[in-house]
This record gives C-alpha cells, sequence and structure tokens, in this order.
C-alpha cells in the first residue's frame, strides 16, 4: 500500500477546494497521513474524511501554532516523514507550501516536483511546462520520497465522511526565524474564487478602468473576475484577481476576455480554459489566435447587448 | 567593512518567452539562444534600490548565475543594468540540474563568492524562473545556507540588519521581518525595473566577471547529482482560432447565441 503524507501549512474549520481535491488524489493513491502547523479549536472534523488515517502536527499545536512562513512547517514536514516513511509527500501549488515543502526536501534529500497536474505512486509526476505549452512526465531517481505540489482543478473533489482522525503531537516547536509583524486576510470579493469558478470574465486596458459592465456581466454568468497585469497594475482591481504567468492560472469552461491583448504572459494563465471568447476591437490582437469565439468590436456596444440578450433569454 | 553589505542577485539565463520555445529529443530545453529571465530584473532592481538608499559605498551588488556558456550574456546585462560585479557557474555536470541540484551549486556558489569583508549578505532572487517556473530554488537556497526566506515579496525595506518584506501568502496579506542574511524571492510587484543607458553599457565594460565550475567551488559532480528527471516531453496540441466576427451591431446577440449553442449558459 502506497504511504502519502498530505500536507496542509494550516487547517481551518472548513477545507478549501484545492485541499479537498489534495485529498481525493491522495485517497485514489493509498493510506493518507495529514500533517499541518495548526488545526481549528474545534478538532480535526473537517479531516474526518475516508481515507484520512492520522493526523500530525507541531508539539503544543493548540497554544502555539506554526504559521507560515516559519521554517519550522518544514520541520514538522520532515519529522512527520521520519515516523511514516512515506512513499508520497503532497502539498497544494502555492507559496506557502512550496517554500516549506522545497526546505523539507532538502532535509530529506529528497526529490521535489512543483505545479503538478498528477502524480503516481511509483514517483512520477505529470507537469505542463513553458507556459502550458508542453506536457512532461518526471521521475525520480532514487527511491522515494517523492516530494510533489499539485496545482488546483486537477480532479473533482469526492469526499466521504468518516471517523475523525487521531491528532498526534511531534516534537517541533513553532521558531522566531521570521516575525510575522502584520496579517490581514484580502477581502472578500462576493463573487466566486477565481481559481474554482467555471466561468471567468477578465478584462484589461480596454475598459479603461470602467468595471460597471464586466461586473454587470460576470454577475449576470454567475462568474469570477480575473484581470491582466496592466488592469491589476492601474489598481482597477486587487492583484489577486491577476490572471497569468505572475498571477493566477485558471482552467474554466468558459473564459471571456474582455479588453485584453493577449500577452505570452496573459496566455500563461488562460490558455487551457475550456472554451474561450474574446471580445477586442483590434483585429489582430494575439488573443484571437487562441479563442474559440471571437468579436472584433467595442465592448462598450458589445457587452450591453449581450448582457440584455442574456437577461431577456433568462426570460 | 563594518557595518557594510554583499547583496548577491540571481539571474538566470532563459530562452526568450516571447519566442517559440522547445524541449529536444534527449528531454532537454534547447538553450542555444536566451535572455536575463524578465522576472529577475525585479530582484536586481530591488538590490540598486538599496544600494542607492543606503551609503552606497557601502554595498556592494553581485550578479550570479549558473548555466552553460552562453549564460554570461544575463550577467553581462545585469552588469550593465547597474550590479558592481558578477560570477559565472558553469559546468557540464551541472545540465538538467533540477532544483535540488540547482540550489545545491548555487548555494556553494554564493558561499564562496561572498565577500569575506563585508558584515552582512542578502540573496535575492526571483519569483520564478521563467524557464523552469518552480519557485521552489530560493527556499531550497535558504534551507542550504542555514538562513530564512522570505519568498513572494511585494516590497522589501532595509534598515540596519534588520527586512521588513510584504508578501502575499495565499489569501493572506503579510508583513514579516527577519535579520540578515536571508535569501528574499522578489516579484514582479515589488517595483519597475529600470533600462539600461548608453553610458551605464559602455561602464559595464570594465565591471569583472569571474568565471567558476563546480571544482572552483570544491564540489564533485556527485554532489550536484539531480533528484528528478524528465522522461516524457510532448508540445501541447496548439489552440486553433475559432469563428471570428465583426460587429456589425449585432455581435452581443451572436455572441450569447454562441455560449447557447455550445451549452455555456
Ligand atoms: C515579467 C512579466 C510578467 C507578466 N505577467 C503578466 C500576467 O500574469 N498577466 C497579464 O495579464 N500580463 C502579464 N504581463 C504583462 C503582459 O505582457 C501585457 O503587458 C498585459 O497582459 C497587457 O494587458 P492588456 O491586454 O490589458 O493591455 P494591452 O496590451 O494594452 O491591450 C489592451 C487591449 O484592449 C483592446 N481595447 C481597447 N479598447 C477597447 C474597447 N473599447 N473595446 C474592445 N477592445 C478594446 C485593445 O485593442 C488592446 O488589444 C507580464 C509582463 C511581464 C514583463
Ligand atoms: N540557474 C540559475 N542561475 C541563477 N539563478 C537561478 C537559477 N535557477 C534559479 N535561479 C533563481 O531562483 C529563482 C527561482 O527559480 P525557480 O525555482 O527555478 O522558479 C529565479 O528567479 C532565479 O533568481
Amino acid at each position: 500500500m502506497t504511504q502519502v503524507l498530505v500536507f496542509f501549512d494550516r487547517v481551518e474549520t472548513e477545507l478549501s477546494r484545492a485541499q479537498a481535491e489534495l485529498l481525493t488524489h491522495a485517497d485514489a493513491l493509498g493510506d493518507t497521513v495529514v500533517v499541518t502547523g495548526s488545526l481549528p479549536v474545534t478538532g480535526t472534523a473537517p479531516l474526518a474524511v475516508k481515507g484520512v488515517t492520522g493526523v500530525l502536527t507541531g508539539a503544543d499545536h493548540v497554544n502555539a501554532p506554526i504559521y507560515a512562513p516559519d521554517p519550522a512547517l518544514a520541520d514538522v514536514v520532515a519529522a512527520a516523514a521520519g515516523e511514516l516513511d512515506p512513499d508520497l509527500i503532497l502539498g497544494l501549488d502555492a507559496p506557502e507550501t512550496v517554500d516549506a515543502l522545497a526546505r523539507a526536501a532538502v532535509l530529506l534529500e529528497a526529490g521535489l516536483i512543483t505545479g503538478a497536474t498528477g502524480v503516481t505512486g511509483s514517483g512520477a509526476a505529470t507537469k505542463s511546462v513553458l507556459a502550458d505549452s508542453w506536457h512532461t512526465t518526471a521521475q525520480i531517481s532514487e527511491d522515494g520520497p517523492l516530494i510533489a505540489t499539485l496545482r488546483p482543478n486537477t480532479v473533482l473533489p469526492v469526499l466521504v465522511d468518516a471517523a475523525e482522525p487521531e491528532v498526534v503531537e511531534l516534537d517541533v516547536a513553532a521558531s522566531s526565524a521570521v516575525e510575522i509583524l502584520k496579517e490581514a486576510e484580502l477581502p472578500s470579493t462576493g463573487r466566486p474564487t477565481l481559481t474554482e469558478a467555471s466561468t471567468v470574465v477578465a478584462f484589461g486596458r480596454g475598459v479603461e478602468g470602467d468595471l460597471s459592465l464586466v461586473e454587470e456581466l460576470a454577475d449576470e454568468l454567475g462568474a469570477a473576475l480575473g484581470a491582466s497585469r496592466v488592469a491589476t497594475d492601474a489598481g482597477w482591481i486587487d492583484h489577486s484577481a491577476q490572471v497569468g504567468q505572475t498571477g493566477v492560472i485558471v482552467s474554466p469552461k468558459l473564459y471571456l476576455s474582455v479588453g485584453i491583448s493577449g500577452a505570452v504572459q496573459q496566455k500563461a494563465g488562460m490558455q487551457t480554459s475550456g472554451t474561450i471568447v474574446a471580445i477586442n476591437k483590434d483585429e489582430d490582437a494575439p488573443v484571437f489566435e487562441i479563442a474559440d469565439f471571437g468579436v472584433v468590436g467595442d465592448l462598450n456596444e458589445v457587452l450591453p447587448q449581450m448582457i440584455e440578450e442574456i437577461r431577456r433569454r433568462k426570460g | 567593512m563594518p557595518g557594510s553589505l554583499h547583496i548577491i542577485t540571481l539571474v538566470k539565463w532563459v530562452p526568450d518567452a516571447q519566442l517559440e520555445r522547445s524541449i529536444g529529443e534527449n528531454r532537454r530545453l534547447d538553450r542555444r539562444e536566451g535572455i536575463l529571465g524578465e522576472l529577475d530584473e525585479y530582484p536586481l532592481e530591488a538590490a540598486l534600490q538599496i544600494k542607492e538608499n543606503n551609503d552606497a559605498a557601502t554595498v556592494r551588488v553581485s550578479a550570479l548565475t549558473m548555466g552553460p556558456t552562453g549564460a554570461s550574456a544575463a550577467v553581462k546585462k545585469a552588469l550593465q543594468i547597474g550590479a558592481d560585479d558578477g560570477f559565472h557557474l558553469n559546468d557540464e555536470a551541472l545540465a538538467a540540474a533540477d532544483i535540488s541540484a540547482t540550489s545545491a551549486a548555487l548555494a556553494a556558489a554564493i558561499n564562496s563568492v561572498r565577500d569575506p569583508d563585508s558584515a552582512d549578505y542578502l540573496v535575492l532572487t526571483g519569483m520564478a524562473s521563467d524557464d523552469g517556473e518552480s519557485g521552489a530554488v530560493p527556499a531550497q537556497l535558504a534551507a542550504r545556507l542555514g538562513v530564512p526566506a522570505l519568498t513572494q515579496a511585494r516590497g522589501v525595506v532595509l534598515s540596519g540588519q534588520r527586512l521588513v518584506v510584504d508578501r502575499i501568502s495565499g489569501n493572506r496579506q503579510q508583513s514579516v521581518a527577519a535579520l540578515l542574511p536571508a535569501v528574499v524571492s522578489v516579484t514582479d510587484q515589488a517595483n519597475d525595473p529600470r533600462y539600461p543607458n548608453f553610458r551605464a553599457i559602455m561602464k559595464a565594460r570594465k565591471k569583472p566577471v569571474t568565471t567558476l565550475d563546480l571544482a572552483d567551488l570544491g564540489l564533485t559532480g556527485h554532489a550536484v547529482e539531480s533528484k528528478i528527471s524528465m522522461i516524457t516531453a510532448e508540445p501541447r496540441p496548439e489552440r486553433q482560432a475559432g469563428e471570428i466576427i465583426h460587429d456589425d451591431g449585432e455581435a452581443g446577440k451572436q455572441t450569447v447565441d454562441f455560449l447557447t449553442e455550445e451549452g455555456l449558459l
């Protein structure tokens, strides 16, 4: 049986969709033990799912949880691996996880693959590289463990309820190498999360700072709002909405690109979408090279008509 | 020099993302041509700003690259932009290096080129390399150097020996602090990189570049063996352009027709 160690930097009262996906991957591979820096005060209820046989965390986790970017997170992972001798150590493809697992890989002298789309029990991982233009498979050269971070939207999360797993504290304490001076959660947008939404309406310089039409369209479609870097740099929307190489990578069923030229760095974040619809007044805009349906036109004329037509059909 | 600082910025020589990039039959990235990775201009700019905001004479900015012979172009570009001197680690044993091998070699190189006269050092890297895109080298490097890693910096402020970094961590915004020495990875949100002017390009010609191989670092090929190797690589079928219409007053409606036909509404 393959032994999988799943790392979450923190577990809150509810699993995120990405965390649920990771546990789904792990359950398909073998027995799962979760290792984390912190747990909700209410206990391990969110981890009470089939496949999870136990939870490991730091010493005194109730009073002194370990939060990113404390390097002690990596020590917890290494200590857990020492106990379990896992074949695979998996985490989310997010900076705080990459940091902790990269450091753990050094401690464990293990191979690391980030941004994988799938893994096998024998230490191979699939991965898209070069802005998603190549598909590759990579393999660890020695005996395990393979440490890998997995991208979101690589599996449909299916979790089956089970008994609450037991928590075991490891002999690792939070360190003071990095002091957290301030921390705030990003304000909620009230719209679906970019990486999880099945429809994304993304806008660029073309909207010239006026978001009313794209917001109205997004609301009609129940879509998340994304943006190009020009639009986030201009402060029209928070940086967390940026789609692309240095922003979020999305892969929704439908991606509506509005007033975005389609530079390589923007394409890197959206070209694996199911269907791409582009609206741009310049017929030579590179986004049209990858659009399934393209409208050469002024967004200020096309969008109001779209919104009206969608409303009319909804009745 | 007491109170002096040596900033080592990592610059990777990568194939230009604006051009077609490919992986060869040997499952190695085609590296015949390259540029200084765009994401490595931000840490360099951050280094130059730290130098300018302090007593410039006490801050030394070095650029370090690891790569094949052509990679010296990335160091030269960094010198034109404003680094004081450069180092190029070039060794056949480093071809196809994975994250582990890359961080092991770069850590040894940093330990070797670190200014013995400087009280402190700071390693600045990009948020990700334009080709490897793992974003994992900075944390591994910090682990090997035994110093803290502050990654994904949107802002870096140094006061004395204390670094304060603003970063995004998942859905959280953090401000974190650590003492030097440290590794900081800098995002494209942190600053606007400068372009070299003619004067700077002229001046760069006189700046020293040192080429190193593994033996110079006291390493054998074994110390930098990769743990991961690529076993298959295939180009993803390119997306085809679909139907393009010109708005003649009906395009909004036609778009909704398309979405309805595709079952996307
Ligand atoms: C290191 C690096 C990383 C980067 N990372 C990212 C990233 O993650 N994401 C990203 O998006 N970019 C990124 N960029 C920037 C990228 O290169 C482009 O500059 C950016 O995507 C362009 O944004 P845009 O399409 O909104 O603006 P522009 O390129 O200026 O395009 C605006 C488009 O709007 C159209 N338009 C204008 N008015 C109208 C109208 N009324 N109706 C319809 N169409 C109209 C124009 O025809 C034009 O095509 C990065 C760049 C670098 C160097
Ligand atoms: N071969 C290399 N030479 C110099 N710097 C590198 C090299 N590989 C990675 N780096 C640095 O580490 C950062 C992150 O790289 P990566 O982990 O490959 O995404 C890059 O932006 C560079 O600053």
